[in-house]
């Protein structure tokens, strides 16, 4: 590690997994209520349950950017991070922030709107760790070498603040609230957030291959374009149904179907760049999350996105399973898998230590993905299952939902796939050089 | 991509093909607030009521199982439609008793099927919570959903 600041990223990154365990707990948790739909009905009803399901995974995936940023600024920039005071104070009052929003959703403290149910000062305090990060590293930023990596992935950061402040605005008029709530939440996950992967990514691929800075930034300049020409205006494919005019049908369907062009993008050049560089890089496992990010992004941003977006299709599969099967595979596959891959590129570094636990560490990654590929494919065959008993036959929602039950199990037999997968990566990342020779010769070691 | 790009052009895309872009989405964003205010929503029945009912809406959290215009969670019904599903406009004070009977009988204990939960919700909360419905129902939604079931 060359500079001593990206020491800072490494609570983030601890966080970040912590975070992701009780995520997928909580995932695994409200797969099994759709099973056994009586269980915890009166503790932990569902809603919450799914609240601090998507809420943990908000945060994690935030305290993972955070992490990546605090980590690769120095090295993109070459100086040290601008205050690493701001950055040891912003990752408590993010932690305590998002230690009280859970524990207040368990005594039902919460707002009403999807994803954004923090309560009010909770939201304010967002805003505040989001005001002293992006100062740290604009500061950072000012002061050092200016490389395409660390501007885009700035700009994402930027966008995801500014973005988040429509959090604010809730008007009676609920075509209104809609169309607005889309600002933060498409625009994160469809905008500015794919900057941050993008960037991330690019940072990756620069250090594991050795490929020409000229050549990957001008790559990821293409893909950003792509992804905002594509993605600002995609926005309307959120608008067909809730009060909009029916012009979006025609401008979300065109705009939303060439989202995929900067996830095909974004494959294409991580495969050539990995083929260019060719250089052996020690660490195997984070050039697997990689290429792995840009692969099951395609196919869960893209592919299942596509599956469902052009508006006559979109008629009778809104708000179907299928919209959750292309959530899980989308999120997974890009922000998941982005995190996963700086996080397993980074710790070795942070911790001083060789990237140990390889075999251990893939092991989680096929695990987990395939884990995630059979989850979206039982939630795919449900959400066909459902448009046409539901929407074409006029079935009531309960009956279809008694029809397509069998789907739900392997949904959650598939969720208890992944928490293993996420066990063993957080094993694999935080187990020392001790634990692996452990593991290998299965004999207890006389203490040294 | 093409060998005759250089990064410095890339970058001048980007930034001017992204103000371009996020101009025109803020401009139909602009025209969408004023139809879904003259056109498609009916502002002038946004009662007091109307505006309670969706903070008892908000309160309860209801979207984290239900959908309404179809965004939420998917494991409760659509209730965009629920004043329609349940006769509202054939019947407004049967349809009213109906959905205000309903969720003051949860949960129904059935064992295997959906609960959901007991809220405290009082007399004219309640009422404040139909009315919302009732209004929601009335959004032109380019006719969605396809059918009754929501």
């Amino acid at each position: 590690m060359k500079y001593e600041t990206q020491k800072l990223a490494y609570p983030y990154f601890l966080a970040a997994m912590g975070l992701f365990a009780a995520q997928v707990l909580g995932g695994m948790l409200a797969g099994t209520v759709y099973i056994f739909p009586n269980l915890l009905s009166e503790t932990v009803p569902f809603h919450i349950i799914r609240m601090i399901h998507t809420n943990a995974l908000i945060v994690w995936l935030l305290f993972g950017f955070f992490g990546a940023a605090y980590y690769l600024i120095p090295e993109e920039t070459e100086t040290e991070i601008h205050s690493p005071f701001i950055a040891k104070l912003q990752f408590w009052l993010f932690l305590i922030g998002a230690a009280a929003a859970v524990v207040g959703y368990l005594f039902g403290i919460h707002e009403g709107r999807e994803f954004l149910e923090q309560p009010l000062p909770i939201k304010v305090a967002i805003v505040v760790v989001a005001l002293m990060f992006l100062y740290n590293i604009t500061m950072t930023m000012l002061k050092g070498r200016k490389t395409a990596v660390s501007l885009i992935l700035t700009m994402g950061l930027w966008g995801l603040a500014l973005f988040f402040l429509f959090a604010f605005y809730n008007p009676d008029n609920l075509a209104l609230d809609k169309m607005f709530w889309w600002y933060v939440v498409h625009l994160w996950v469809e905008g500015v957030w794919e900057l941050i992967m993008a960037a991330i990514l690019s940072f990756l691929l620069i250090k594991m291959t050795g490929v020409d800075r000229e050549v990957v930034e001008k790559w990821l300049y293409v893909i950003v374009s792509m992804t905002l020409f594509t993605g600002l205006l995609g926005t309307g494919h959120h608008y067909y149904w809730i009060g909009t005019p029916g012009y979006w049908q025609w401008i979300g369907s065109i705009f939303s179907t060439l989202e995929v062009l900067p996830f095909f993008a974004i494959v294409v050049f991580a495969f050539m760049i990995v083929r260019k560089g060719g250089r052996d890089h020690p660490n195997q496992a984070a050039m697997l999350w990689t290429l792995g990010c840009a692969v099951l992004a395609f196919f869960g941003a893209g592919v299942w996105g596509f599956l469902h977006t052009l508006a006559p299709i979109n008629y009778l599969t809104h708000g179907t399973q299928l919209t959750a099967a292309h959530g899980h595979l989308a999120f997974y596959g890009a922000y998941v898998m982005v995190n996963l891959a700086i996080i397993t590129y980074a710790m070795p570094h942070l911790r001083g230590m060789q990237p140990y636990n390889q075999v251990l560490n893939m092991w989680s990654f096929w695990i987990m993905s395939s884990g995630m590929v059979f989850m979206t494919l039982s939630l795919t065959a449900a959400g066909i299952l459902q448009t046409h008993l539901q929407r074409v036959m006029a079935m009531g929602f309960m009956d279809v939902m008694d029809e397509i039950d069998f789907f739900f199990i392997l949904r959650g037999l598939s969720g208890l796939v992944v928490v293993i997968g996420v066990v063993l990566f957080i094993y694999a990342t935080l187990s020392t050089e001790k634990a692996q020779v452990k593991a290998k010769n299965m004999t207890p070691q006389a203490a040294e | 991509m093409s060998e005759g790009l250089t990064k410095s052009t890339a970058r001048n895309i980007f930034f001017g093909g992204t103000i371009f872009f996020f101009v025109i989405l803020v401009a139909l964003t602009v025209h969408s607030f004023g139809y879904i205010e003259k056109n498609s929503t009916d502002v002038a029945a946004i009662t007091p009521s109307v505006a309670q009912g969706k903070h008892v809406w908000e309160r309860h959290s209801c979207i984290n199982c239900h959908t309404l215009l179809g965004e939420g969670a998917y494991y409760a019904p659509e209730l965009g439609n629920v004043w329609a599903r349940y006769g509202g406009y054939e019947d407004a004070e049967g349809a009213r008793d109906g959905i205000k009977g309903w969720i003051a009988n949860q949960p129904t204990g059935i064992e295997g099927r959906r609960q959901m939960p007991h809220f405290d919700i009082n007399e004219q909360e309640l009422d404040a919570l139909v009315d919302f419905f009732r209004w929601v129902n009335t959004i032109k939604t380019q006719n969605w959903p396809p059918n009754e079931a929501g």
